[in-house]
């Protein structure tokens, strides 16, 4: 039980080059919140600043409205789940989950009944007398959580937990996060650069850019109404599409095409953005169109490559379709009410 | 049922290995043969033919030989250089340990300069530094005193203990102490139940390189120990060497004699020196 509250929150570790430039945030209790962004944004040292693994320079933490910048792990009680596990490997499996409790002097009796607790909800029970190097890597992992769960953390840290899994793998361990949640009080602080990871799980999802957070919202707002071209780059897949070009009157003026918006925008130079989803085939009056130059059948869905004079697009068909074929030149319809606009400068949204 | 036999088939590059290997482990070992045959000959003289008798006579007499006050020097001299040599290994492993994790894991003042330091006093042969070790001794009173010898030799092995040692630690991931950190454990901690743990195969060569240095140095020892009873063994095998005339049998016998801690003590090493202990810890 832990809300969090981060105030102006800035990390340099020389002084000079700030790798987070001001964060404030508000994380409730028992919310599953998500640290997303590009490679070197700073999520993970955000996380680790909450973990308590790295000093805060600058800025407040609060876990339950109590200042903890100056507070062990333990006093914060905070646990971490590691990307490359972290487990002890001299230890039995039943040795590095009970290693805090050891520690912390606790009756061996106790510690025992806790632990076939946590290596039962965890599947680990056969394991416990093997030694890590003897378990695959979502075995491994799985430790890695029962190790953090024991001491029944207030915050609940995961630092990509999953992306050392292969897909498959990944796929059951996000179905038994989201299981363990459920069975947990803690609040959950989980960052990743796998977006499907961040949608399917997250509450609320943060995105992070060069040491700020670009916005803050649940998976679904982000996705609807991305605050900035970034935000609308970076959730989705395949990526939105995007075109630069000039307002004249209400109408958007690009090298390919012109597209009337039905209202007046102040701005002269703008970027529209489309979601791959929300444009059409269609077969007559349109100025939109272009050549498809490669067609990705996943199954359920299609995705075409369009290309024209030097720009490509996406489009996502909902079905296969057998009658398009390479080389085939199409018209294309975008839908008004999934149209994002964004200041050409700020990148802002309009 | 006819039981049937099947022939072996062994490759070619596999005879070809084991004669090779054959091959250099006679030339190796042909010489320590040598060795064997002088310490069991009835002689002192020098002869290279295995031919001839063999007697225990050497070992005999160098464990009765005495001093002249009746001690057995042998058996002394060999305790002298057992204690030396475990005490000074002990200690130039606890503070080479110690002193590596700092440098390994710590950011402090000094830290470059420091590892420098250390390498740039082991560019200086041990023969340099006889004289201001033997006026500081003299001066605290530890000449002829085995202490003196494990003062200076527990001390001389560690900058390269902290060397070896520093680079094995700087392999084990910093992952698993954070997750330690997390767990509650103090640095302290950290240290006795994951590192040192983890570091096993390291600590095994550090430790055994420090008791071989000890056990095999010559020069600070004949120079400190003025008395025979205070020598170690290899200042008792030049003994043996005089200068019109070398008792060839009994050195033979001592070099014998003085090897087999060392081997004793590898054969007892090794099987702490295994790789992958660390594995399983972090994706890898």
């Amino acid at each position: 039980m832990a809300s969090l509250k981060l105030k102006n929150i800035k990390k340099t570790y020389d002084g000079k080059k700030f790798i987070i430039k001001g964060v404030d945030l508000e994380i409730k209790d028992k919310e599953f919140i998500i640290f997303v962004g590009p490679s070197g944004c700073g999520k993970s040292t955000m996380l680790r600043m909450i973990a308590g693994l790295e000093e805060i320079t600058d800025g407040e933490l609060y876990i339950n409205d109590e200042l903890v910048n100056n507070f062990s792990p333990q006093e914060r009680k905070t646990a971490m789940v590691f990307q490359s596990y972290a487990l002890y490997p001299h230890m039995t499996i039943y040795d590095n989950i009970a290693f805090s409790l050891k520690l912390k002097k606790v009756n061996p009796d106790i510690i025992k009944k806790k632990v076939e607790e946590v290596s039962k909800i965890l599947d680990l029970d056969e394991f416990l007398k093997r030694k890590p190097a003897s378990l695959s890597g979502g075995q491994r992992q799985r430790v890695a959580i029962g190790r953090a769960i024991i001491r029944e953390p207030k915050v609940l840290l995961f630092d990509e937990p999953l992306s050392n899994l292969d897909a498959k793998l990944r796929n059951r361990m996000r179905f038994e996060i989201s299981k363990l949640r459920k069975n947990l009080n803690s609040t959950f602080v989980y960052v990743t650069h796998d977006q499907v990871e961040a949608m399917t799980l997250a509450d609320r999802i943060v995105v992070f850019n060069d040491g700020h957070i670009q916005q803050v919202g649940t998976p679904m707002d982000l996705y609807d109404k991305p605050s900035n071209l970034f935000v609308a780059g970076f959730i989705g897949s395949p990526q939105i599409n995007s075109f630069k070009g000039t307002i004249e009157g209400t109408t958007f003026k690009h090298e390919l095409f012109s597209y009337n918006l039905n209202k007046t925008v102040t701005h002269k130079e703008i970027i529209l953005a489309i979601r791959s989803e929300h444009i059409e085939i269609v077969t007559e009056n349109e100025d939109i169109t272009g050549e498809v130059i490669l067609i990705e059948t996943l199954g359920n869905e299609t995705i075409l490559w369009i290309e024209n004079n030097n720009f490509d697009f996406k489009i996502r068909l909902n079905a296969p379709d057998n009658k398009i074929k390479n080389g085939d030149k199409l018209k294309f319809k975008f839908q008004s009410e999934n149209i994002h606009l964004f200041n050409a400068e700020t990148e802002v949204r309009i | 049922m006819t039981k049937k036999h099947y022939r072996r088939y062994i490759p070619f590059k596999t005879i070809l290995t084991h004669l090779t290997l054959i091959f250099l482990s006679v030339i190796t070992l042909y010489p320590v043969l040598w060795v064997f045959k002088m310490a069991f000959s009835p002689t002192q003289g020098f002869s290279t033919s295995l031919k001839g008798d063999y007697t225990l006579n050497n070992f005999i007499t160098l464990f009765t030989i005495t001093d002249s006050e009746s001690n057995l020097l042998m058996i002394r001299q060999f305790w002298n250089s057992i204690f030396v040599s475990v005490i000074s290994a002990f200690i130039g492993l606890v503070l080479a340990t110690s002193a590596a994790y700092a440098f390994s894991r710590f950011e402090f003042k000094g830290k470059k300069s420091g590892m420098s330091a250390m390498l740039i006093t082991q560019m200086f042969p041990g023969v340099l530094v006889i004289i201001p070790l033997y006026l500081i001794l003299d001066n605290i009173g530890l000449l002829n005193s085995l202490w003196g010898l494990i003062l200076v030799y527990s001390t001389t092995t560690v900058p390269f203990s902290i060397f070896m040692l520093k680079g094995y630690f700087d392999t084990i991931p910093k992952e698993i102490e954070e997750a330690a950190v997390m767990d509650g454990a103090s640095q302290f901690t950290i240290f006795i139940k994951i590192i040192l743990p983890l570091s096993r195969p390291a600590l095994a060569i550090t430790g055994l390189f420090s008791f071989m240095t000890a056990w095999n140095e010559f020069i600070l020892a004949a120079t400190f120990m003025g008395q025979e009873k205070y020598y170690t063994v290899p200042v008792m095998l030049q003994s043996f060497v005089g200068a019109f005339n070398t008792q060839w049998g009994l050195f033979a016998a001592g070099s014998i004699i003085v090897s087999l801690p060392v081997v004793i003590l590898f054969l007892y090493v090794q099987k702490h020196l295994v790789g992958g202990l660390t594995a399983g810890g972090i994706k890898g």
